[in-house]
C-alpha cells in the first residue's frame, strides 16, 4: 500500500488530504471536509486538471479586457496552449457573463466564457 | 442629503450589507464607492475559488460581484460611483465629493464601515536602495494585468507570500514573465496551502522562506534585487546574499484595514487587527457605527465577508428601526497563548443570537495543539488542531445557552494549549 498526501485545493480551506492506495490501485482517501476532496485527490493522482482563468482584449468597452475562466477544468500540461490560444482573440463590448469567448480551446474540449460584464463605452 | 443606512464602499462587505439591510425592510439606503463600478477588489481576482460556502459553486472573484450587483440592481438600491468620502463626523454627517456634484453632505441615521484594506508599501517596509521604476504592490500589478491589460515587466522577483502574490506569481507566468522566486521574511508562508500548490509547484516557483530583499539595484528601472537569509530575529545573515536580475518587484507583505475614515469620527481601533473594535452585533463604540469585511479585519474567504457583513446589514436596519436591543452587560473576549485577537471583541448575552462565532488569527504555527475556550478560569472546550497558521483564520462558535447557563460569567478566553 503506498500513501500520498495532499493539500486540497478545491476551495481556500486547502484541507490536509492523506490518501491510501492499494495494490489494486484504488484509493481511499481521509482529511477531507467535502466530497469535492475526495474527487480532487482521486483525480489529481491520476488525471490532474485546473480551471484556467485569464482575460482577452475588449474593443470598445468601460475596461480594455475582460476575465475569462475555462468552462471546466482541463488537463494541467494544456494550461499554456490555453492561455496562448486566447493571445488573438479580441472582442467587441458589450460583454456579458457567461458569453462564449472561444470554444474548444486548444482541443480540450472546454468552451472559455466570460466572467465579468464589459459596457460599451 | 438624507438617508437611514450609508454604507461606505461598494466592494463585497458593503453590497451585502445593503443587501441584507434592503431585505430586511429597510428602502432608504445608500451605497457610496469610489470607483467607477461596484465590485471592489474583486474585479480584479479573476482566479477561480470564490464562493463555495455562499452559492454551493465555485465562482471566479468578479463572477461573485456579479452576483451582488445583480441582486442590488434588482432591490433598486442606490449607490453612487465616482464619488468618495473625505470626512464622517460623530453626528453621522458624511461629507462626499465627485466630479458633478462637487463636495457635499450625507446625514445617516446609520453606518455601515465597508471600506476594505491596503497593501502594506514599500515605504512601510524599509528596503534599502534607490526609488527605481518596476516596483509594485502585488494588488497594483493585478489591476494592471487583469483589468487594464498591461503588464508591468518580464522578469520577476516576489517579496512576500501573501495570497495575492502568490496568485500573481501564478498569473504573470501564464502572461509570458518569468517569476524567478518568491520570498518570505517569516519561516512560513502568509498565504492559503492551495496557493502554494496550485501557483507555485504548478509552475516550478522556488519559495524562500527566511529570505529577504536587502537590497534594490537600478536608478530610473529595478535592473535586479539582492536576497538575504535572516535568522531568527529576521535580521539578514551576512554570507547568504544572492543577487537576482529581474525588472520587477512585486510587494506582497501584508493588508491593513483602511480606518482613517473610522478614526477621525472616534472609532475605536484594534491595535492588533487595525479594525475597529466591535461587539457581537459588529457596532463600534460609536453608537450606530458598524464594521464589516476587510475593513474589520483581514479575511481569506470572501464568503466569510459577505455573511458578516450581511450581520452587520441587519442589526443596522434593527437600530434604525429601534429594535435593536440597548446595550447591557458586555463579556469581554481574550485571546491569549498564541491567540492574536478576537472578532467581536465582546459578547452580549441578551444581543447574541445562539450561534456566534468568534474569528481569530493564531501568531505562529501551531501543530498537533489544543485550542481551548475558558468560561472565567474554566477550561469548557478543548480541540485538537493538526495545524493552525497566521495565514488562516480560525474560528470557535459559543452558544447563547451555554453562556446562560453558566454563573457569573465575567470573561472568555481563548488560547492555545500544548499536550
Amino acid at each position: 500500500m503506498k500513501v500520498k498526501e495532499l493539500v486540497c485545493i478545491g476551495c481556500p480551506l486547502g484541507c490536509n488530504l492523506k490518501v491510501e492506495i492499494s495494490g489494486e490501485g484504488s484509493m481511499e482517501v481521509t482529511g477531507n471536509t467535502c466530497p469535492r476532496g475526495a474527487d480532487y485527490a482521486k483525480k489529481e493522482l491520476t488525471d490532474p486538471r485546473r480551471i484556467v482563468t485569464s482575460s482577452v482584449r475588449v474593443k470598445g468597452g468601460h475596461l480594455p479586457c475582460v476575465s475569462v475562466k475555462t468552462e471546466t477544468d482541463i488537463p494541467k500540461d494544456k494550461i499554456f496552449d490555453c492561455v496562448r490560444a486566447l493571445k488573438d482573440v479580441e472582442l467587441l463590448a458589450p460583454v456579458k457573463i457567461g458569453q462564449v469567448v472561444a470554444e474548444d480551446v486548444a482541443g480540450t474540449g472546454a468552451a472559455v466564457i466570460a466572467t465579468k460584464e464589459i459596457f460599451a463605452r | 442629503m438624507k438617508t437611514e443606512i450609508a454604507i461606505i464602499g461598494g466592494g463585497p462587505a458593503g453590497l451585502a450589507a445593503a443587501v441584507a439591510a434592503r431585505e430586511a425592510g429597510v428602502e432608504d439606503i445608500l451605497i457610496i464607492e469610489r470607483d467607477n463600478e461596484l465590485g471592489g477588489i474583486l474585479n480584479q481576482c479573476i482566479h477561480n475559488g470564490f464562493g463555495l460556502h455562499t452559492f454551493k459553486e465555485e465562482l471566479t472573484g468578479p463572477e461573485y460581484a456579479g452576483r451582488y450587483i445583480e441582486k442590488v440592481e434588482e432591490l433598486k438600491i442606490p449607490y453612487m460611483l465616482h464619488t468618495i468620502v473625505v470626512d464622517i463626523a460623530e453626528n453621522k454627517v458624511i461629507t462626499v465629493m465627485n466630479k458633478e456634484q462637487g463636495m457635499f453632505q450625507i446625514e445617516a441615521k446609520a453606518i455601515v464601515l465597508a471600506m476594505g484594506c491596503r497593501e502594506r508599501s514599500r515605504g512601510a517596509l524599509n528596503i534599502p536602495g534607490y526609488r527605481p521604476a518596476g516596483v509594485y504592490s502585488a494588488g497594483t500589478a493585478q489591476r494592471y494585468v487583469n483589468m487594464e491589460g498591461r503588464m508591468p515587466g518580464k522578469k520577476v522577483v516576489i517579496l512576500g507570500s501573501g495570497d495575492i502574490g502568490l496568485i500573481m506569481a501564478r498569473r504573470m507566468t501564464l502572461e509570458g514573465a518569468e517569476v524567478q522566486v518568491v520570498a518570505e521574511l517569516m519561516p512560513y508562508s502568509g498565504g492559503l496551502k492551495r496557493n502554494i500548490v496550485q501557483c507555485l509547484d504548478d509552475y516550478d516557483i522556488p519559495l524562500k522562506l527566511s529570505h529577504t530583499v536587502i537590497d534594490i539595484k537600478g536608478k530610473k528601472r529595478v535592473e535586479g534585487v539582492t536576497l538575504a537569509q535572516v535568522d531568527e530575529n529576521r535580521k539578514p545573515i551576512p554570507g547568504t546574499e544572492e543577487f537576482y536580475e529581474c525588472d520587477t518587484l512585486l510587494l506582497s507583505c501584508g493588508l491593513i484595514p483602511e480606518n482613517e475614515l473610522s478614526s477621525q469620527m472616534g472609532v475605536e481601533l484594534n491595535p492588533v487587527t487595525s479594525g475597529p473594535v466591535v461587539n457581537e452585533s459588529l457596532e463600534t463604540n460609536v453608537e450606530g457605527v458598524f464594521a464589516c469585511g476587510n475593513v474589520l479585519h483581514v479575511h481569506d474567504l470572501v464568503d466569510y465577508v459577505s455573511g458578516e457583513a450581511k450581520t452587520a446589514g441587519e442589526n443596522a436596519m434593527a437600530y434604525v428601526q429601534g429594535t435593536l436591543m440597548q446595550a447591557g452587560k458586555e463579556i469581554p473576549l481574550k485571546g491569549e497563548n498564541g491567540v492574536r485577537y478576537t472578532v467581536p471583541c465582546t459578547v452580549d448575552k441578551d444581543r447574541m443570537a445562539e450561534k456566534q462565532v468568534v474569528r481569530f488569527r493564531v501568531g505562529n504555527v501551531y501543530r498537533d495543539s489544543f485550542l481551548c475556550v475558558y468560561y472565567n478560569d474554566k477550561c469548557m472546550s478543548r480541540v485538537k488542531k493538526k495545524v493552525m497558521a497566521p495565514g488562516e483564520m480560525e474560528q470557535v462558535v459559543l452558544l447563547r445557552s451555554k453562556l446562560d447557563a453558566f454563573d457569573g460569567l465575567e470573561s472568555i478566553t481563548i488560547r492555545i494549549e500544548q499536550e
